[in-house]
């Protein structure tokens, strides 16, 4: 199968990790690489199970993209994978497969990719006029808007958030950990004392 | 000739309509009676599940899973105890594995118990819902046992499961799964026969094997449409490459069959927990590694490491390593999976939650056009809609 699938024009890393495949792919061959993994006999990558997006805004091409594909016939799953910046949009697969549509409209509510020739890109998960996008990393947890039934207005009300307390987020990770070299005295930590 | 003007109403079904499954808006377009479009408005139950993981140990995400879909809380935690061990690359104990099936199963029954008096209540049944919310109440006595918890149980954890099953557990579960059969029987014989059931749901909602495919359809509602694909048989995971069992299969895909596919599903898990129970035999129920799970209570009191271990378990967690994986498991829903990016620190870089419902319900518009404003009540019903796994 990787034989088949490092042939295919824009596929550039095939990486076996625990029973699965990582592939990285060039943005701008898209809709070529899907149909081929599709109506190739050998791949038969018929079912798209999600797309979804990993933030990392410290980097030039800021989003990972990632597709998880289902093959029903060979019974593997491969995770294609795409970089792109933060402006940058990329060719929707909803001519390919259908179930990309929520898919697509869901990634762009929440990380703010755009899909250029999707049918109806709209928000999906988030609340009517929401703004921003939530699962950036630079979106608070909290959110910046909260609602409460207002009841002089008879309806419900957008207002700042306001929080009671400040908002904590805890490092609790040790220093210490992580390292790899046995320390002197080390053999002692394990079975009871 | 003169022009006949035709006049489409749009009316919104809920998002409070007891029908909807939650709160599912849904527009409507309607010529007479006849659907012509339907527009699902999700999101109303969001939560940001995904966001909120991102800021948690791996241990605290656990209960969020049992969450998102409510009716069948422990195979969700399943999908994420696979992908945390995936990324650690530790191997569970043998009864750990036969204990999460034995669970997985009863989750799957709970849930079809649940679904199919809901769906029957949907188009006209009331009985039905009374007899399952009894026969529920037994099998979440086995959730509370074990776990304390009727259904977010927080049990399934990474590296095992939290506590061993009480004693005498297994021939408790043995005399109730002697008499669960009887019980599907009398539930047959309300339902399977039944004309108005048969009036309302065959030959509705029909999806056909390469449609069901291309929408990305898993579960029962695939299996209705003809596919026998059951990820607990093409990519076993824990004890079930251990067991044997027969994966149902529709044959036209309509409301039906995908309620008969449930029925049988729910044989199907019967016999696989009696096989568990049989093979199931005494052991550690998680890793003995006490830099992931924590270490026994009594140990605690008598051993300093174990209480630094407990304590760092309980602030920082454990690290894991870094890398990506997906991990999917067969729900009672369908392929519920989870994918998981660690940056090599003690929370989740990202988890994302591939719901089976999120698919399901992206199919409605497709099912129910030409179908009568009614059949939209039937056809939700029977894709097992649960607002929690699709909104997360």
């Amino acid at each position: 199968m990787i034989k088949f699938l490092t042939k295919i024009d824009g596929i550039n890393n095939v990486l076996e990790n625990n029973n699965l495949l990582e592939i990285e792919f060039e943005k701008n061959n898209i809709i070529k690489i899907f149909n081929e993994l599709r109506e190739n006999t050998e791949l038969n990558f018929n079912q798209l199970l999600d797309i979804t997006a990993v933030d990392y805004p410290s980097r030039e091409f800021r989003f990972d993209l990632i597709y998880i594909l289902q093959s029903l016939t060979k019974n593997k799953k491969i995770i294609l994978k795409t970089f792109i910046k933060e402006n940058e949009n990329i060719e929707s697969i909803t001519n390919i497969h259908k179930s990309a549509d929520w898919y697509e409209r869901e990634c762009y509510d929440l990380f703010g990719i755009e899909f250029i020739n999707h049918p109806d890109l709209r928000r999906i998960m988030t609340d009517y006029n929401f703004e921003g996008y939530p699962l950036r990393k630079d979106f608070p947890l909290t959110g910046h808007t909260e609602v409460r039934y207002d009841d002089l207005e008879k309806k419900v009300v957008y207002e700042p958030v306001k929080l009671t307390q400040e908002f904590r987020n805890f490092d609790s990770e040790s220093p210490w950990e992580g390292m790899e070299n046995k320390l002197f005295g080390d053999e002692k930590t394990t079975g009871e004392n | 000739m003169k022009e006949v003007e035709l006049n489409t109403t749009t009316i919104n079904f809920g998002p409070q309509h007891p029908a909807a499954h939650g709160v599912l808006r849904l527009v409507v377009e309607l010529e007479g009676e006849v659907v012509q479009r339907a527009e699902p408005h999700i999101g109303l139950l969001h939560r940001g599940t995904e966001k909120l993981i991102e800021y948690k140990t791996y241990l605290q995400a656990v209960p969020y899973f049992d969450r998102l879909d409510y009716v069948s809380p422990m195979c969700q935690e399943h999908a994420f105890a696979l992908a945390t061990e995936n990324l650690l690359g530790i191997n569970v104990p043998e009864r750990a594995k036969y204990i999460r099936v034995i669970f997985a199963e009863i989750t799957r029954i709970l849930n079809h118990l649940l679904n199919i008096p809901a769906y029957a209540a949907d188009i006209g049944a009331v009985t039905p819902f009374l007899w399952c919310f009894e026969e529920r109440e037994k099998l979440l006595e086995f959730h509370e046992a074990v776990s304390g918890a009727r259904f977010h149980a927080a049990y399934f954890r990474p590296g095992g499961v939290h506590q061993d099953m009480p004693e005498g557990m297994e021939e408790k579960l043995f005399e109730h799964f002697k008499t669960l059969p009887k019980f599907i029987d009398d539930l047959e014989s309300l339902l399977t026969n039944n004309r108005i059931l048969r009036q309302r749901s065959v030959d509705i909602g029909i999806i056909s094997k390469s449609e069901a495919i291309e929408w990305g359809c898993s579960g029962p509602v695939l299996r209705s449409a003809g596919v026998a694909w059951d990820l607990r048989r093409s990519q076993p995971y824990d004890a079930y490459d251990q067991v044997d069992f027969e994966v149902p299969v529709g044959k036209k895909g309509d409301c039906f069959d995908r309620y008969l596919v449930r029925i049988e599903e729910m044989r199907q898990s019967i016999i696989i927990i009696n096989q568990c129970l049989n093979k199931i035999k005494p052991g550690p129920i998680s890793i003995e590694d006490n830099k992931i799970t924590p270490p026994k209570r009594n140990q605690m009191k008598k051993s300093m490491e174990a209480l630094i271990h407990h304590f760092k378990l309980f602030t920082e967690g454990y690290r894991v390593p870094a890398g990506q994986v997906y991990s999917a498991v067969e729900a009672p829903k369908g392929e519920f999976g989870v994918y998981l990016v660690s940056d090599g620190s003690s929370k989740p870089y990202r988890c994302k939650i591939r719901a089976p419902g999120f698919a399901h319900l992206q199919t409605l518009d497709h099912l129910s056009k030409g179908h009568l404003m009614a059949d939209i009540a039937a056809i939700l019903g029977s894709l097992d809609i649960v607002f929690g796994e699709i909104d997360r």
